[in-house]
């Protein structure tokens, strides 16, 4: 559903019905994540992606009034060669997948108490990726939060009506 | 049963559809789109890692999850900007397709 959703991106000519679709195939991808046991990255997925990221290009899509593209004529070459490189990509990943041998073995269990938290709250993943973040990835958390300011002195200066 | 194989494809078919995006269309919101099923497509591949690395007494790795987290901030960042430069190029141009914007092209 979120790879059919994902081509839908694509393959829609309207941008809102396209900015639509990647919002589903965004939740989607949290599902997945969910599945895989990280909570926490699919809470994020669906607050910053599907909520945050998703509004501002609805937003942006509203603001400039995009229509739906009209038909001009395809640059066959250019759209033939990128269709070919990515499945050139799809069949090498299939290839190199397939010779993994690491990749046919089912998921290794986890620990009862990282699932159900049942050792109390020092144990669920929040907490642990919160170490992480706050002990050995201090630095470059401070960093990232650098460049949240930059981005933002960013566009708030591009965003700015010349006024000289 | 779901194997570390599954999730791998599944993330490198999105990461195709991306790439495909970001070549075949010529709309540069739906490039910034295509641009985010990439890095997301990255993020899934990150997490079914870290989950397949389970340590003797049962914990994921989570080293790749915070490092997921950074790349949501940083892809949230960078949508902001792009956006902003989008909207600085439809004042000046009035237009957002790519062929039409051509000054820096050799």
């Amino acid at each position: 559903m979120m790879l059919v959703f994902g081509g839908a991106v694509i393959i829609n000519r309207n941008p809102v019905a396209s900015a639509l679709s990647l919002v589903v195939s965004f939740l989607a991808l949290a599902a997945l994540f969910i599945s895989l046991d990280a909570y926490f990255i699919g809470i994020i997925q669906v607050l910053v992606y599907a909520g945050a990221i998703m509004v501002l290009f609805l937003f942006i899509i509203m603001l400039l009034d995009l229509r739906a593209e009209e038909l001009r004529k395809i640059n066959w070459i250019a759209s033939a060669g990128g269709l070919a490189v990515a499945l050139a990509l799809i069949i090498q990943i299939f290839s190199v997948v397939g010779s993994f041998p690491l990749a046919k073995q089912p998921f290794p269990p986890l620990a009862r108490y990282v699932l159900s938290g049942a050792e109390g709250s020092t144990s669920d993943d929040v907490h642990r990726i919160g170490l992480l973040l706050f002990g050995n990835y201090n630095l470059p958390f401070q960093i990232i939060g650098i460049v949240i300011l930059v981005a933002t002195i960013g566009v708030v200066m591009l965003s700015r009506r010349e006024t000289r | 049963m779901i194997t570390l194989g599954d999730y791998l494809i599944v993330s490198g078919i999105l990461f195709a559809i991306g790439f495909a995006g970001v070549m075949l269309r010529r709309n540069i919101i739906i490039i910034l789109m295509a641009l985010e099923l990439m890095l997301n497509a990255a993020n899934l591949s990150l997490v079914a890692f870290s989950r397949f690395h389970v340590d003797p007494s049962g914990v994921p790795n989570y080293n790749a999850q915070v490092f997921v987290f950074f790349i949501i901030t940083v892809a949230a960042a960078e949508v902001a900007v792009g956006l902003a430069i989008v909207v600085a190029l439809f004042r000046l141009r009035q237009t957002t397709n790519v062929e039409d914007i051509s000054t820096l092209k050799f």
